[in-house]
């Protein structure tokens, strides 16, 4: 209820609703009298302050008829919707507990009534029983029954596979009884709730079929009859007719909103889903000197949500040209938000800031719109985990290549096509020229991931942000792509960010190792010294938790005990403490990260010590 | 493959409408043309149109001469007008498709970018204004049915501005005011379609790529976006279509409009059997093809859907 009274459509439309249901309920006893009372001298009137919406050809008063005809309105409405329901759930539950063959004739026959229109089977029952309300009623009701069969089906198809109505089933509980106790309860609430939208279509067009002049006959009157009577005056007395118009809209609107604000306060996912990207906020500048020559310098690179949540913390990051760099953490770490921020594709309502952040020594803070998309366009590729999203699956894959060129770097046409082509080679696709005619469905996964990396290939990428982009793939694909990002980063002289939870892909692939925790750096080092270098105690247990040469195949891998905190909520403390076998008082002040020489950083109390005992041992 | 099986299930359906329409006669409680001719009707002339009708043989008889009749175009004859039933539908039929048609295109042409606009300007919950204005006005604006827009269009534009004709077919101008009443329902409800799929649409990792590879906002939602946002749509379009046709059955009545609806609710009115029946029988016929053609161009022009198939 508190949910419902949050949206203003809920609100409004339980106040329709609530009217409807008032006048439905004491509308005939109040002006019952008044709506039959003839009044020859007073035929056919139109609006007076005595009779504000006129009066018929029997003089009797049309405001009083449209108040006390409500309730009329309203039962038929709950009559058809009554029949819709029964017949429908009827008809949904069938296939769920039916032998199969019979239950995929229920089913298929269902389907193809949805798509008849309510309407259309009303006139053809209007026909069969004659004209009156409760052929009507009864068409309207006939037809709303396929959409609430699938809904139903749809609901106890779900229910059906649970586990209780398979125990049910071994249990050799008739099939009726699993309908009843177990299938029906289940699915209750949410087929009330879309009764309730129901309600008011059923209200909408038993109004059309009275206003038709098919529904509801005289002396009986409805909204819908009232308005097929005023109909013929409109044109002298549009009032007539705008009465019991705005009854019906303002019913069928309350049932309506009410529906949905009913199915959202059950439902409250919001639509729209996951994490998704935008422009971050520009961020301030200020803070020391870029690193001469580097392809990305970051400093103090933070990203904020409104809600507090703070994924990445003061992340400072350099990458030279030619040099491939991994950014290794456990998910939730704030690597992928670094590469998003890197790349400024942060979602809106997230807050990006940093002392610099430069990309080929240009400050991209400074940098007006137009040479900052150009140079991001064309400067910086990225490619992201997973290969079969990350295509557009409507248009051809040379023509996503192609407008890199066509947009950043004013190509005809026909050169842009050739340069995709070509670069589609060079990522080794074969028959380029007919695989860029081709969609992304056509491709394999590896293939596809090779036409983004190809994608990325197109502009004189100085910078490659790769985004965990073999973790979707299999394990001999992974090592062609991880063969082909390096052959790359070569050819061009680029630098490369490579994202991964994978220490030993990373420990494989690149030159530098940055190892993130809680959205910190906590270690920097080369890749030749990870094993007997590194010093801090998570990316000693990364590092442990792989399997090598020696381990038995057997035992189940080291996994670090204890979780990662969430981005909401990291202490003021060393985050890795709660998990870290060397932790001690000093561990609740939070560890700077100190460099020790030119290529390796720690942010630990204790990694001196170890790197001491290191050195001596 | 899908064609074939969507084919053959167009087929049953046909058949079963065709007997459906064949048996609505039969279903009709006492006799169907002594109610039609009232109780007054001299005996020889009911026995006359019974015989018209067939309605003494054995019903396997008259369903396969009913079947027949329909392969060679025949749709009998209006028990009023003594017309042929299917001059009726060669008349009116062009008027309903018209209608139909051009409301559809109307609404698409609205509808998408709107629903496009509304999805763009909310993502990610920015604009909470934005998006409860479009939820609740396209909410209540789905719930309005068609005859109640065109009567409030009628009042407003005709009766009092006098712009428009307030019924009838004459020109150009008397197209506005139906249309408009077909469309602003579908529009609604197309709009609503194409945010949410344009929501769903933007949080997929092709669009983030496109958006790192910079593209111009109107190359990111024109060509990346608006193709794959269109599957839904189209769908939701294919049943618009179909309920458009039963839509503007009632729009029709109220713009006196010379279509087919207008003439299927004097004939029930009437119990002009024959043409009821005829209609009917088209109408559904409509619905049918309409639903195949959707689907068979869906399975064509969308590889997603390939891809499930697949
Ligand atoms: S600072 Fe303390 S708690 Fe943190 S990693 Fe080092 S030893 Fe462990």
């Amino acid at each position: 209820m508190r949910h419902l009274l949050r949206t203003p459509s809920g609100v409004i439309g339980l106040a329709l609703v609530a009217v409807t249901l008032v006048i439905a309920a004491v509308g005939p006893a109040i002006w019952g009298q008044e709506a039959e009372t003839v009044n020859a001298a007073a035929a056919l009137q139109g609006s007076s302050a005595e009779h504000p919406l006129g009066t018929d050809h029997l003089g009797r008063d049309i405001l009083a008829r449209v108040l006390a005809g409500g309730q009329f309105t309203v039962a038929l409405a709950f009559l058809a919707t009554a029949i819709g329901a029964g017949l429908g759930t009827l008809l949904g539950v069938l296939p769920a507990v039916l032998p199969r063959r019979a239950g995929r004739l229920v089913t298929g026959a269902v389907n193809a009534l949805v798509a008849f229109p309510a309407l259309l089977l009303a006139m053809f029952t209007a026909v069969i029983s004659g004209l009156g309300a409760k052929g009507a009623v009864l068409g309207i009701g006939i037809a709303f029954a396929p959409s609430i069969a699938r809904l139903t089906q749809t609901l106890s198809a779900s229910v059906a596979s649970a586990d209780y109505v398979a125990a049910a089933r071994l249990l050799r509980v008739p099939r009726w009884r699993i309908a009843t106790r177990h299938v029906l309860p289940n699915i209750g609430e949410p087929i009330i709730l879309n009764l309730t939208a129901a309600l008011g279509s059923s209200l909408v067009a038993m109004s059309g079929m009275s206003f038709l002049g098919l529904g509801v006959q005289p002396p009986s009157y409805d909204w819908g009859r009232l308005l097929f009577d005023g109909f013929s005056r409109i044109y002298v007395d549009p009032m007539v007719a705008i009465g019991p118009a705005i009854a019906i809209v303002a019913a069928g609107i309350g049932f309506n909103l009410l529906g949905e604000a009913l199915a959202r306060s059950v439902a409250r996912a919001p639509v729209g889903g996951k994490q998704a990207v935008g422009k971050g906020a520009a961020m301030p500048s200020s803070g020391e000197e870029p690193v001469e020559g580097a392809v990305l310098s970051v400093k103090d690179l933070t990203v904020t949500f409104p809600d507090g949540v703070t994924p990445v913390r003061g992340l400072s990051l350099t990458i030279m040209p030619g040099e491939i760099v991994g950014l290794v953490g456990e998910s939730g770490s704030g690597k992928s938000m670094t590469a998003n921020a890197v790349g400024g594709l942060v979602a809106y309502p997230g807050v990006v800031t940093a002392g610099h952040m430069s990309l080929c020594g240009e400050e991209l803070s400074t940098l007006s719109e137009a040479k900052r998309r150009k140079l991001l366009g064309t400067s910086m590729a990225m490619v992201f985990q997973d290969p079969m999203a990350s295509l557009n699956p409507a248009l051809k894959v040379g023509g996503q290549l192609a407008e890199v060129s066509l947009v950043h770097q004013g190509a005809k046409r026909p050169a842009a096509w050739a340069r995709a082509i070509d670069r589609l080679r060079q990522v080794h696709i074969p028959d380029p020229e007919k695989r860029a005619r081709q969609h992304p469905h056509e491709f394999s996964g590896g293939m596809r991931q090779r036409a983004v990396i190809a994608m990325g290939l197109m502009g004189t990428p100085r910078l490659l942000i790769a985004d965990e982009p073999t973790t979707a793939l299999d394990v001999t694909v992974q090592r062609q792509i991880l063969k082909l990002l390096r052959e790359v980063s070569a050819e061009a002289g680029a630098g490369a960010l490579f994202i991964s939870h994978d220490i030993a892909v990373v420990s494989e692939l690149c030159d530098r190792v940055v190892v993130m925790y809680a959205g910190r750096v906590v270690e920097e080092l080369p890749v030749a010294d990870l094993v007997d270098g590194a010093s801090h105690p998570y990316t000693k247990a990364l590092l442990a938790s792989l399997p090598d040469m020696e381990t038995d195949r057997d035992k189940p891998l080291a996994s670090i005990p204890g979780h990662q905190p969430s981005p909401a909520d990291v202490g003021e403390g060393c985050a890795f403490a709660s998990r870290c076998a060397l932790a001690t008082d000093r561990c609740v002040e939070r560890p700077p990260l100190t460099r020790y020489d030119a290529a390796h950083a720690v942010a630990c109390w204790h990694a001196e010590t170890r790197k001491a005992e290191v050195a001596i041992g | 493959m899908f064609a074939v099986r969507r084919l053959i299930r167009f087929l049953v359906s046909l058949a079963v409408l065709v007997v459906a329409s064949f048996a609505m006669i039969h279903l009709i409680p006492g006799d169907p043309i002594r109610a039609a001719l009232g109780m007054n009707a001299p005996p020889e002339l009911v026995a006359q149109r019974r015989a018209d009708l067939g309605l003494d043989d054995p019903i396997p008889t008259q369903l396969l001469a009913y079947i027949k009749q329909l392969l060679s175009g025949e749709f009998g004859t209006s028990f009023i007008s003594r017309e042929p039933v299917g001059q009726i539908i060669v008349d009116r039929l062009p008027n309903t498709l018209a209608l139909a048609a051009l409301a559809t295109v109307f609404a698409l042409l609205v509808a998408v970018p709107l629903g496009m606009w509304a999805g763009i300007r909310t993502e990610n919950g920015r604009n909470r204004g934005t998006e409860i204005g479009f939820t609740s006005t396209t909410g209540a604006a789905v719930a309005v049915p068609e005859f109640l827009y065109s009567i409030g269009l009628v009042v407003v534009f005709a009766v009092t501005l006098g712009w428009f004709p307030p019924a009838g077919r004459d020109g150009v101008i008397s197209y506005v005011l139906p249309i408009l009443s077909l469309a602003i329902g579908p529009i609604a409800m197309v709009a609503r379609v194409a945010r949410v799929e344009t929501l769903r649409e933007l949080s997929t990792d092709y669009i983030r790529l496109a958006r790192a590879k910079r593209l111009p906002a109107s190359r990111l939602y024109f060509r990346h976006l608006l193709p794959n946002t269109l599957t839904a749509t189209l769908t939701i379009g294919g049943l618009l279509l179909t309920g458009l046709i039963a839509g503007s059955l009632l729009v029709e009545y109220v713009f006196a409009w010379p279509g087919l609806g207008m003439r299927m609710v004097e004939s029930i009115t009437m119990k002009d059997y024959p043409v009821a029946q005829a209609i009917i029988l088209v109408y559904g016929g409509i619905v049918l093809v309409v639903n195949l053609v959707v689907d068979l161009l869906l399975a064509k022009l969308d590889p997603k859907s390939t891809i499930k198939e697949a």
